[in-house]
């Protein structure tokens, strides 16, 4: 990794020491940053197939938060299914409910999404205007048809046993759920950059989000590319989706549009297809969040938009601008 | 008289100018013709939501620019008279004292945020708004001091408007007279730019039209409007809160209406905002003697449900999308 621009990394940095001295407290701004770091790490599993898939092909899909919320339910009645794995004092046990579980849900937003790009969005491509609009339409159909098949309800989704509680060290509690999530998180972020820049798919996305015309004149058929971004950005938003209903431990059929404002700021902030930008975004968005909300909540998603202001204020074209 | 009255805006179809007569006696004799409160409950929504759905379409179908925050600028307008009426002596003064402030708020937050974000593609405003939007609903319901928080505020009115028939026909004038003055607007010179500028920005900046500015102010004068709509609704139902004005859900119906209706066409918000607010209110009664016929087949019921009369409008919202972009009106004048 030659040039990277390291500024970015540093106001993550520069936020984290800047939240300490304000917080005073050792103990509270380790658990805060850990907190801060697994929601950061979720909404870039959530906003990361979102990045790429407005970078190769100029789409941006309003109903992105649909697939986020069809995880969460699905795995409410995975963990259902295998409740009593679920509720067992054992970790393999829980593992064997759990894993499925993320799996099905997966599985259930990267089907959603090849399903809404070929109905919904693949007729309005290049068109803006119409992609709001018809991917808002969809967000209404496919909220409404959840409600159908999984009734109005707030639904609960207790997390499996094992992943209660919470470890104390010294006098800092560290939740065991966050903590499995930073893993998860980090585990994608990994194989995500390793496709990405060891492998000959990972080349193509990354040319085709720097310039689009010049990979389909080398003879790549970009279309192709771009629904195997699109299904697999849906299923990392599915997988999202069920690992934050696990954070959340309640679900309404509202918890995907909720969390897409904090996607589109990522997203804004990020530079527009660029991961490792979203990563950084997506950071600063969940430390942000979690330290405003813990100083003052009043405040806390407006602590978000000003961060947006801030960076656009710094860098106009995103953190990591992509070259267009 | 009538073609002046209407900026000579063309009707262009008879059956439109039919339903749109209809509409306009519909709601001028609604107290007299539709007794009971519900009926004038329907009827004032209808007044209001005409008003916001083309101040709506001035955005959407005219400039070409898709905002979240329009339910925004509504809800400014309904706290601003809800906010100056709980706390002042109530009266005319009031009133004028909170729509006033509501229009000055309106104006700057709708200013700042064109000039912030009309810069860059319609995407970004898009998604810029609908980060304000969403910021301003928490905050309208995180300061309860001054908003009364999830409950809301529920207010007296001035004497006159104590009568609800005088209440309606006030509405009513009011949503009229501003309908009539926005029909000016999209006749206007102004709105010819903006057209250019939704045809092809990159033309009429070569024509030396500075696309931001007409941008922003049609997104200021879309907000004003906006401003005023919620200020009447909330005269009406003497109450405000982010359930009747600041919902999402609201935007979402706002969308409805206008694509529905007919982007880039006014009349199309007088069609868009009749039919749904009708359907809104009544519809539910004809699904629940449906999905009772339909008892015991599988999954039907559930479809539906009174609940989920939106999932049809969502459906019918896409299909129109695709298939008719000009909405009902444009159906209507293609036909003649």
């Amino acid at each position: 990794m030659k040039n990277v621009d390291w500024k970015p990394p540093l106001l993550v940095l520069a936020v984290l020491l800047g939240a300490l001295l304000l917080i005073g407290s050792p103990s509270t701004w380790v658990t805060l940053t850990v907190a801060g770091i697994a929601m950061g790490l979720l909404i870039f599993l959530m906003a990361s197939g979102l990045t790429l898939v407005f970078g190769l092909m100029d789409v941006m899909n309003f109903a992105h938060g649909v697939f986020i919320a069809v995880g969460a339910y699905v795995t409410v009645s995975t963990m259902k299914f295998f409740a009593a794995a679920a509720g067992a004092d054992s970790l393999w046990a829980n593992l064997g409910a759990l894993v499925p579980a993320l799996l099905a849900a997966a599985l259930a937003g990267g089907l959603l999404g090849l399903f809404f790009e070929r109905v919904i969005i693949r007729p309005v491509y290049g068109q803006h205007l119409k992609q709001i609009l018809i991917t808002t339409g969809g967000l209404i159909v496919a909220e409404q048809l959840i409600h159908v098949i999984w009734g109005p309800d707030i639904l609960q989704l207790p997390r499996p046993a094992a992943l209660k509680g919470s470890f104390v060290i010294g006098d800092v509690a560290l939740e065991k759920y966050r903590l499995s999530a930073v893993v998860i998180g980090l585990a994608v972020f990994a194989a995500m950059l390793l496709v990405l820049n060891r492998s000959k798919i990972g080349l193509l996305i990354r040319a085709g989000v720097e310039n689009k015309e010049m990979v389909e004149a080398m003879g790549y058929r970009i279309r192709r590319l771009f629904v195997a971004v699109f299904a697999a950005g849906s299923a990392l938003a599915g997988l999202g989706g069920a690992l934050w209903g696990l954070y959340e431990q309640s679900i309404t059929v509202h918890i995907g549009a909720q969390m897409l404002v904090l996607i589109f700021i990522v997203i804004i902030i990020d530079g527009l297809g660029s991961v490792l930008g979203c990563f950084t975004g997506a950071l600063l968005v969940g430390l942000v969040a979690n330290y405003v909300g813990f100083l003052s909540p009043v405040i806390a998603l407006g602590s978000n938009l000003l961060l947006m202001v801030f960076v656009l204020l710094w860098r106009p074209q995103g953190l990591y601008a992509v070259g267009k | 008289m009538i073609t002046r009255l209407l900026s000579g805006d063309r009707i262009g179809s008879r059956a439109l100018a039919v339903i749109l007569a209809g509409i306009l006696f519909a709601l001028a004799f609604a107290p007299y013709l539709f007794p009971g409160t519900r009926a004038l409950d329907v009827a004032v929504k209808v007044c209001v939501f005409v008003l916001l759905v083309a101040s709506y379409d001035l955005l959407l179908g005219y400039t070409g620019i898709v905002s979240f925050a329009h339910t925004m600028f509504f809800g400014i307008g309904g706290y601003g008279v809800a906010i100056a009426l709980s706390r002042m002596d109530v009266g005319w003064a009031a009133v004028a004292a909170g729509t006033l402030a509501a229009l000055a708020l309106s104006l700057s937050l709708s200013f700042v945020i064109g000039l912030f974000s009309l810069r860059v593609k319609a995407i970004f405003f898009a998604m810029i708004t609908l980060a304000v939007a969403s910021f301003f609903q928490i905050l309208a319901s995180q300061l309860s001091g001054l908003t009364g928080g999830e409950d809301g505020l529920t207010f007296r009115v001035p004497e006159l408007l104590r009568t609800r028939v005088t209440a309606y026909y006030l509405v009513f004038a009011v949503a009229l007279a501003l309908f009539l003055v926005l029909l000016r607007v999209v006749n206007s010179p102004f709105v010819r730019v903006l057209l250019s500028i939704r045809e092809n920005e990159f033309r009429s900046e070569a024509l030396g039209y500075r696309t931001v500015i007409y941008r922003t102010i049609a997104n200021c004068l879309g907000a004003l409007v906006a401003t005023v709509a919620g200020v009447l609704y909330a005269l009406w139902l003497r109450y405000n809160g982010p359930n009747t004005t600041l919902d999402f859900a609201i935007m979402i119906d706002l969308l409805l209406m206008v694509v529905i209706g007919g982007m880039g066409t006014m009349y199309g918000a007088v069609i868009g905002a009749a039919i749904f607010v009708v359907a809104q209110n009544y519809l539910q009664a004809g699904m629940k003697a449906l999905a009772g016929t339909l008892k015991g087949v599988p999954l039907l019921p559930e479809l539906f449900h009174p609940d989920r009369w939106l999932l049809w409008f969502g459906i019918l919202f896409v299909l129109s999308v695709y298939y008719f972009p000009r909405g009902i009106v444009g159906q209507l004048r293609a036909k003649t």
